[in-house]
């Protein structure tokens, strides 16, 4: 039964590694500022479950804190990244209203 | 037997991940992209991680999948959350549904709603 398991992780491999893919067309095609910070998340998130599969693949539990690690990173980015997009606007509206 | 459950796990998660990923490409407007990439990415990595923590079946690991799945079930919604709002407060054009008449749209959607300033 060790076949099903490896056919298994190469599927999530390749179906995590296409939607990373997937989630990079949209950052890079992303119309505002807020799109790309939501594909920015939903890539950190892929990562997450990537090193978990790394983690059974090559046998190493270290994998998993560096997955640990990458989800709290990820969360303090997207919080940065949203309070940076709505401080913009609203000191764009103020510097708007000086002229 | 635990190999076919990890490894049934862990293709589930592949497929939700793709299908989330789609989700994020395809649909229209920011809030409805963050409505398909938010949940289905935190379910295909609880998936993966569950399969996982099968395949190693010991406690310290177990616990280590789990502090993972629990951190990102708590973080996830508050990033959403503050996305949201940003979004509402900067004013991005969101989608309408251009093929129903004017009135039922007036009796389905409400205005856009806006974020008072702090």
């Amino acid at each position: 039964m060790d076949g099903f398991l490896d056919l298994s992780l190469e599927i999530g491999f390749m179906s995590v590694v296409l939607s990373v893919v997937l989630a990079f067309i949209r950052m890079v095609k992303g119309p505002s500022l807020q799109d790309r910070v939501v594909a920015l998340d939903f890539m950190t998130v892929a990562i997450v479950a990537f090193c978990g599969l790394a983690a059974v693949r090559y046998d190493t539990a270290a994998f998993l804190d560096v997955a640990l690690v990458l989800a709290l990173v990820g969360f303090l980015a997207t919080v940065a990244l949203a309070r940076f997009a709505e401080r913009r606007t609203v000191r764009r509206q103020e510097e708007n209203s000086h002229d | 037997m635990t190999d076919i459950i990890a490894g049934t796990l862990i293709i589930l998660g592949g497929i939700f991940a793709v299908i989330g990923a789609l989700g994020l490409l395809r649909m229209p407007d920011v809030l409805i992209r963050m409505h398909a990439s938010t949940k289905i990415g935190t379910l295909s990595t609880g998936l993966i991680l569950a399969g996982c923590a099968v395949v190693f079946f010991s406690a310290d690991i177990t616990i280590r999948v789990i502090a993972i799945v629990l951190f990102i079930l708590l973080t996830a919604p508050i990033g959403a959350h503050m996305m949201g709002r940003s979004v509402l407060s900067t004013g991005v054009p969101l989608w309408k549904n251009e093929d129903l008449p004017e009135s039922k749209t007036k009796q389905i959607m409400h205005d856009t709603p806006t974020v008072k300033k702090t």
